[in-house]
């Protein structure tokens, strides 16, 4: 079994803050990361799929058709987004877009595709919010 | 590090069926990368030394083994691309099959081989 892993990165905006709570709450537990007019990062998405290399082609997916995928599931919803108001996962519910949250939307959105074209299932989802931070989800498949 | 050309191109495929397949990784005079191979070998700290392996004989295996062969060469002539397409999924599974079993210290736990700073392989021997 052979991992691969693609990277891509996406510019967007958000702000974390969680309408149950007062906004001193909000502020004590979200820090900086609360100011209302939001802030923005340039994120790094990294895309694992597993399989084994096929006989003939020697590829366990095309990465072409890999980079594709992330561009039309998850790079064009979120890149230059404000991700609290214009991603549907966080503007049509409560959810927070933390970096948590986005690695679970962005599996969301690739799991199915790469499980219906057979070959490969998906590994996991890596979100970096800076160099120094990221996020990992390991998700049903 | 070791930068190699390759062409991917299976003979069982149609000169067509290749190109659509690989693209422009199909191009009959080939290409090149700077492939990066990360080689983790795992094991208990050694008592004495404090380490897991010695890095230095590591280096020297890997250089051997690894990099004396396949560095500034065309992968597809290599013996082990005669029979399969040099992608690098086959050259990750390559490297490790060269290495396992046969480092001075350690277990070989898996082999990364990054193609671009956009896309990497690993394999783990199973």
């Amino acid at each position: 079994m052979i991992e691969i892993t693609r990277r891509a990165t996406f510019s967007a905006s958000h702000f974390y803050w969680n309408e149950a709570w007062t906004a001193e709450k909000n502020e004590q537990v979200f820090g900086k990361c609360a100011r209302r007019n939001g802030h923005g990062h340039n994120y790094t998405l990294e895309v694992t799929v597993a399989g084994e290399p096929d006989r003939v082609t020697g590829f366990v997916v095309d990465l072409k058709w890999l980079k594709d995928l992330m561009e039309s599931k998850v790079l064009a919803a979120f890149d230059h987004r404000h991700l609290n108001f214009e991603v549907p996962e966080f503007s049509d519910s409560s959810l927070i877009p933390t970096t948590e949250n986005i690695a679970i939307a962005a599996w969301n959105r690739l799991e199915p595709a790469v499980t219906g074209a057979g070959g490969a299932r998906l590994s996991r989802v890596r979100v970096y919010e800076t160099p120094e931070i990221f996020a990992e989800y390991r998700g049903v498949s | 590090m070791l930068s190699a050309s390759h062409r991917l191109h299976a003979d069982a495929f149609s000169a067509e069926a290749n190109r659509a397949t690989y693209g422009k990784c199909n191009n009959p005079q080939g290409h090149g990368h700077n492939y990066v191979i990360e080689v983790v070998a795992g094991g208990e700290v050694d008592a004495d030394t404090g380490m897991v392996v010695n890095m230095a004989v590591l280096d020297e295996v890997v250089q051997q083994r690894v990099l004396d062969r396949f560095d500034h060469t065309n992968l597809n002539l290599d013996p082990l691309f005669m029979n399969q397409v040099p992608t690098t999924e086959n050259l990750c599974r390559a490297v490790f099959g060269i290495l396992n079993g046969t480092l001075p210290e350690g277990e070989l736990e898996y082999v990364r081989v990054e193609e671009t700073e956009n896309n990497f392989f690993q394999f783990y021997g199973v």
